[in-house]
């Protein structure tokens, strides 16, 4: 997206400096995406590419709904279908909409070299601010949902917004707008949560033990959540990770290793002026040049000049060096 | 090019030019690799134009710094392989670095820590250059795994800053030795310098009558 500035930002990529904070802090939203309400018209993923101008060419058919069978550039949101066989033996058709899961602690936007390429609202939304995207694909690393794609295009990299356009207005998101059967729902965090468990005590007193919430703590929470009829196995859902966290590498790049190496290259030069400063410069001196020239001299001494050479005799003679 | 009479050739003519190319090449990249290696330096990215310059010509310059690379490895590391001379060297390099070589293991024609400096190049470089290919977005965004991906990104940011700290090193010897640094822009040194460093390789040069940079090879024809 582009950058409106009608959010305080509380994060931006690849700043040291604190972001503008004066602004009171206003609510964290939230979508929550109740998997056991979606009956996978896709009605979402066209209004994702209604309200977002999104025109991906027509792709081809895989003997599936889904499609296209992936998140790309110009797709930011996505129904990914599983046939998931229960321990009855039941099959039970799980839909999930893949999209960004906006995290409270986002992978993207640490690994971000780029200032202010990606930014965080106080509302909770992780936004791409595209003028600032340099297309180097460290997002794409740093994220623990694999959800950035990069453009071949432009070079940029793309996500769902949260509608971030519309949310600043007081509009919910395109597709939660969309939704036909309510499973797609926008609000505060805690309403959210609150109705999430409405929903959860309904779902186990039907019979699904394991309904949950899907808010992973190991990335402090996402601002877009899921209600699942089997929480405690999220990857049937299409690979939704059990326990995402941020990658220890990328903790290590982005933690340790930058300002261990500065401090490094620093100590390096300043250690070479030091020595500068305390030893000083290795120059040649009078005597290594006579010593040179002493060498150089008696090994004409002990070269008989052939006569063919004209006095130029040291090619001639074996390898032997005279000390 | 003019040269005091008895001058001997350190690095000849293609050495040179192909020494220049890798630095040039290397100072680039470190501008636009630290630039997206750090927020602090990010502003370097504005030599390339732009973040997104820096971004797309980083690993072109790469691929120029890696085959130029490649010839300097091809001249350089026959006179480059260790001996145990080095060991000594190595020991001693507290002396070396108060400026008095006497008394320590006479050089060949590249000391212990040049070796050291070619060495570690000729390992980081080629580590850099792979690893860089895995992170190559433009062509390799999607040939391996995020995990595969996240390793690489990480072992080129500190590989590449171990060069940096050993091309720091190697430009400071430069700097700290003088005449080495005319070793490299005109090519020659005077016969005092190969003496005071390099007595070793100077000997074989005056034992064979060459003028460098390396001895030249006594046969039976040449020896009759």
């Amino acid at each position: 997206m582009t950058n409106y500035q009608s959010q305080n930002y509380i994060r931006i990529s690849a700043t040291t400096i604190t972001p503008p904070a004066a602004r009171n802090r206003e609510a964290e939203m939230s979508k929550l995406i109740d998997v056991t309400r979606c009956i996978g018209c896709k009605a979402c993923q066209a209004a994702c590419m209604e309200w977002n101008n999104l025109r991906n060419p027509v792709g081809t058919f895989h003997g599936t709904l889904q499609n296209p069978m992936d998140l790309d550039p110009e797709t930011w949101t996505l129904m990914r279908f599983t046939e998931w066989e229960n321990d009855k033996g039941d099959l039970e058709w799980l839909i999930r909409k893949d999209g960004c899961m906006h995290c409270e602690d986002p992978g993207c936007l640490k690994a971000c070299p780029a200032p202010g390429a990606i930014v965080q609202y106080e509302n909770g939304i992780v936004d791409f601010i595209s003028e600032n995207c340099i297309g180097c694909g460290y997002c794409v690393k740093g994220c623990p949902f694999d959800i950035p794609r990069i453009s071949q295009v432009d070079h940029k990299s793309y996500k769902c917004t949260l509608c971030s356009d519309r949310v600043a207005v007081n509009l919910e998101p395109a597709c939660v707008k969309a939704c036909p059967t309510g499973a797609i729902l926008f609000g505060t965090k805690k309403n959210m949560t609150d109705w999430a468990g409405e929903r959860i005590e309904d779902l186990k007193s039907r019979g699904f033990e394991n309904a949950g919430l899907y808010d992973p703590p190991g990335v402090g929470g996402t601002h877009v959540m899921y209600v699942l009829h089997h929480a405690n196995t999220p990857t049937i859902y299409a690979g939704l990770p059990e326990n995402p966290t941020i990658s220890p590498t990328v903790e290590f790049w982005k933690g340790l290793i930058k300002p261990a190496a500065l401090i490094g290259v620093a100590a390096a030069a300043i250690a070479g002026f030091m020595h500068w400063v305390v030893a000083g410069p290795n120059e040649v001196q009078p005597e290594d040049e006579e010593a040179a020239e002493r060498l150089i001299e008696a090994k004409a001494a002990t070269t008989r000049p052939p006569p063919d050479t004209g006095g130029r005799p040291q090619r001639t003679e074996p390898v032997e060096p005279p000390v | 090019m003019t040269r005091p009479p008895g001058a001997l050739t350190r690095n000849d003519t293609v050495t040179r030019i192909n020494h220049w190319i890798t630095a040039l090449c290397f100072i680039l990249l470190a501008i636009s690799g630290l630039s997206m290696f750090h927020p602090f330096l990010y502003w370097m990215s504005g030599l390339f134009g732009s973040g997104q310059w820096a971004r797309a010509a980083h690993p072109w310059i790469g691929i120029v710094l890696f085959i130029s690379f490649s010839g300097l490895i091809i001249q350089f590391w026959r006179d480059n392989l260790w001996n145990r001379d080095d060991v000594a060297w190595m020991k001693a390099i507290d002396r070396v670095l108060a400026n008095d070589e006497e008394d320590i293991p006479e050089v060949g024609r590249f000391n212990a820590g040049q070796k050291f400096v070619f060495w570690s190049m000729a390992l980081l470089i080629p580590v850099l250059l792979i690893t860089g290919l895995v992170m190559w977005e433009v062509y390799f965004g999607t040939a391996t795994s995020i995990p595969t991906q996240r390793a690489a990104l990480l072992i080129h940011s500190m590989a590449a800053i171990a060069a940096i700290i050993i091309w720091i090193v190697h430009v400071y010897a430069a700097i700290w030795v003088r005449g080495s640094m005319r070793a490299m822009t005109q090519g020659y040194v005077t016969p005092g310098w190969a003496w005071r460093h390099h007595r070793k390789w100077f000997r074989s040069l005056v034992a064979t009558g060459s003028n460098g940079p390396r001895p030249n090879v006594t046969t039976r024809e040449t020896r009759e």
